[in-house]
């Protein structure tokens, strides 16, 4: 069983969606059914799932319905149809004290645009998840200080969201979310207004947090770069469809369409693919010549051996961990994996 | 409706066929063509007064003893301990702002000044605004919460309030003394009628325009909605509904000179009497002192309401 499951959802925004509903499933794309009836579309029809776990990351061109996505799982909006499951529990059935209990100690969330209480300090906001669970002040604002000092912001503590700056306010709402320590993280462009240094000190916790703390997480990323540093798997959305799922280089060696191609345009493809993925198996390898050879380990990505490859105009032998010889990636084989499009 | 005009009017022709052999009755309006409203009305309120006249007298009384009550406690008091507690109240609920502190001693004190005669009657008066605020607060708020949460209520809601602003006070004026007689109490009445609509539109209002995703981000981390009613809405709608409590507090002010002519004491019968005899020195003189009353209401409502907005808001004040 997924951790998260979500199953055929629509979602359409606007005062009859029920009535628009039928022409939505008929195939009607989004700038249809905005210009016949004034309803916009939000999710056309999504399914997916999520393992325990795992680090999902969701990317789309702006109003694709990244954040529309990201609010079903915790309820924040309503299908029109379709199904979301947490760990089993269909959302939609939990009555109203359930669905609190659930928000509370299931999952917490990043916002966009932070959402921070302004009436609030840095400590009451990053404290806020615990106060709600009605934890002592004493006690929440020991973790609470744990978390701001955890995104770097110790000393501020005291201040009010209105005084930081917008990367500032970002991690304050990151620290709110780290708080309540749940299980599912929702990540709504979690890192969007940071400084590339501070971003990637925090990519960098991020998957530290992940490889000891396992948690399922939701990410929502405009940034390529990082949806293939962070996700585990990626799905991409495009006016609310979701045209491919996939590992990051399923999705750069087989973009499923146009727009998918255009996406994955620029990505430094020598950063993501490892050797074992476009090496020869030693089985099928007979003409490859061998005097000029490389050692590789199969889990080095292109980036980390190119140079020496170049260097010696060679060509590669992939090794596993024991030395085993796995396959070889000719010179040719090379320079193409690179530059395919 | 047509039908039941024309068959209960005194004036219809003795037949119908009449109607359709002589057409004079379209040359002017027809005298039977007029609904009974008028009847109705007057049999509905007085059922009304003979059903559930003791509801009204108790509230009458329990709302009269209050003001009797505290009229003459600070009738009672020595003038310039009243002065002096005026000026603190104010001094602490500004956050010690001198500047309006001092504007506000200097109303208090221009109202004894201008003539010994208005210093109890502005008693009075104090007494049937304040009375009719609590009354405004206690109701209007609680409304102006619900307007805010259910769009129905809202839907159900604002046509009355719309009613509330539009009709002319006189109108409300007559019932409230025939269910509360004369005196504080119609007065108290016609303050809540004339001057809670603002404030409920401005509680609703307040509520609504709280950015919607610091409420996503309260319902996110699982607050239940008395958590983000208290925690996370009022505090953010705060300078809103202060907003409302001052334009209610000016509007109720308005409208307790206005009752003076139904016999409600206090400064604005001295504005009557200056009418009616013609004596322009004595109506300006008891305009000035309700204008003085005016600021003092004024100074202490809005600061209080700066004071709570740059605590809320940390931020300096905003330009109303
Ligand atoms: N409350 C709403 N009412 C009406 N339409 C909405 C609402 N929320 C979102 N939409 C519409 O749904 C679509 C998807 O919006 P969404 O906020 O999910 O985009 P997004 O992918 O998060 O974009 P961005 O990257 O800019 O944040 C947009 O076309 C938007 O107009
Ligand atoms: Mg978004």
């Amino acid at each position: 069983m997924s951790k998260i499951e979500i199953k055929n959802v629509y979602k359409i925004f606007g005062d009859q969606p029920s009535k628009v509903l039928p022409m939505v499933k008929d195939g009607a794309t989004k700038e249809e059914v905005l210009e016949k009836t004034g309803h916009t579309i939000g999710l056309d029809n999504v399914s997916l799932s999520i393992e325990e776990g795992e680090t999902f990351v969701c990317m789309g061109l702006s109003g694709s319905g990244k954040s529309t996505l990201i609010r079903h799982i915790n309820r924040l909006i309503d299908p029109t149809s379709g199904e979301v499951s947490v760990e089993g529990t269909n959302v939609m059935n939990l009555d109203q004290k359930q669905l609190i209990e659930f928000r509370r100690h299931k999952m917490s969330m990043v916002f966009q645009r932070f959402g921070l209480f302004p009436h609030k300090t840095v400590l009451e906001n990053v404290g806020y998840g615990l106060e709600v669970q009605g934890q002592k002040p004493e006690e929440r604002n020991k973790t609470a200080m744990e978390k701001i000092e955890a995104v770097g912001l110790n000393g501020f503590e005291h201040q009010y969201p209105n005084q930081l700056s917008g990367g500032m306010q970002q991690r304050v709402g990151l620290a709110r979310a780290l708080a309540t320590n749940t299980d599912i993280m929702l990540m709504d462009e979690a890192f969007s207004a940071l400084d590339p240094l501070i971003r990637s000190d925090m990519q960098k916790q991020l998957m530290d947090l992940q490889s000891e703390l396992k948690k399922t997480i939701v990410f929502i990323t405009h940034d390529l770069d990082e949806s293939l540093r962070l996700g585990d798997h990626i799905g991409i959305l495009n006016g609310g469809k979701l045209v491919q799922v996939g590992t990051p280089v399923d999705i750069i060696m087989n973009p499923a369409d146009d727009y998918v191609t255009a996406f994955v345009k620029d990505v430094n493809r020598a950063k993501v693919i490892k050797a074992k993925i476009i090496m020869k198996p030693a089985s099928e390898a007979n003409g490859v010549d061998k005097t000029n050879l490389v050692k590789v380990q199969e889990d080095q990505f292109i980036e980390e051996f190119l140079p020496q490859v170049v260097c010696n105009n060679a060509n590669c032998e992939v090794i596993d961990k024991q030395g085993n010889v796995k396959g070889y990636i000719t010179n040719k084989e090379l320079q193409k994996s690179l530059t395919k499009s | 409706m047509v039908v039941v005009a024309y068959t209960t009017s005194k004036y219809r022709p003795e037949s119908v066929s009449v109607l359709f052999t002589d057409f004079s009755w379209l040359g002017n309006w027809p005298k039977w063509l007029d609904l009974p409203l008028m009847p109705f009305l007057n049999d509905g309120f007085d059922k009304l007064i003979r059903e559930y006249g003791m509801f009204f007298e108790g509230i009458n009384n329990f709302l009269l003893g209050l003001y009797t009550d505290m009229k003459n406690f600070m009738v009672g008091l020595p003038w310039p301990i009243l002065m002096i507690s005026v000026i603190a109240l104010c001094y602490f609920v500004s956050g010690r702002n001198t500047g309006t502190t001092i504007m506000v001693a200097f109303c208090v004190f221009f109202l004894g000044f201008l003539s010994p005669r208005y210093w109890d009657k502005c008693i009075m008066t104090t007494c049937i605004v304040v009375i009719g605020m609590l009354l405004c607060l206690i109701i209007g708020i609680p409304v102006g919460i619900l307007m805010a949460r259910n769009k129905k209520v809202r839907n159900a809601i604002l046509p009355i309030l719309d009613l509330m602003q539009t009709i002319p006070s006189f109108c409300y004026l007559i019932p409230g003394i025939l269910l509360f007689g004369l005196g504080a109490v119609p007065a108290i009445f016609a303050i809540f009628v004339y001057a809670v609509p603002p404030l409920i539109r401005l509680t609703d209002l307040g509520i609504r325009l709280v950015d919607k995703e610091v409420v996503e981000a309260a319902e996110a981390f699982g607050a239940s909605k008395k958590q983000k009613l208290w925690g996370v809405q009022l505090p953010l709608a705060l300078p809103n509904i202060m907003q409302g409590v001052n334009q209610c507090t000016m509007m109720s002010l308005a409208m307790v000179v206005i009752a003076s002519m139904i016999g409600t004491r206090g400064i604005g019968d001295e504005v009557l009497l200056g009418l009616q005899q013609l004596n322009v020195g004595m109506a300006t003189e008891a305009g000035i002192a309700i204008v003085l009353l005016a600021i003092i209401f004024d100074r202490i409502t809005q600061s209080y309401g700066e004071k709570i907005q740059a605590r809320t808001h940390n931020k300096k004040k905003l330009i109303l």
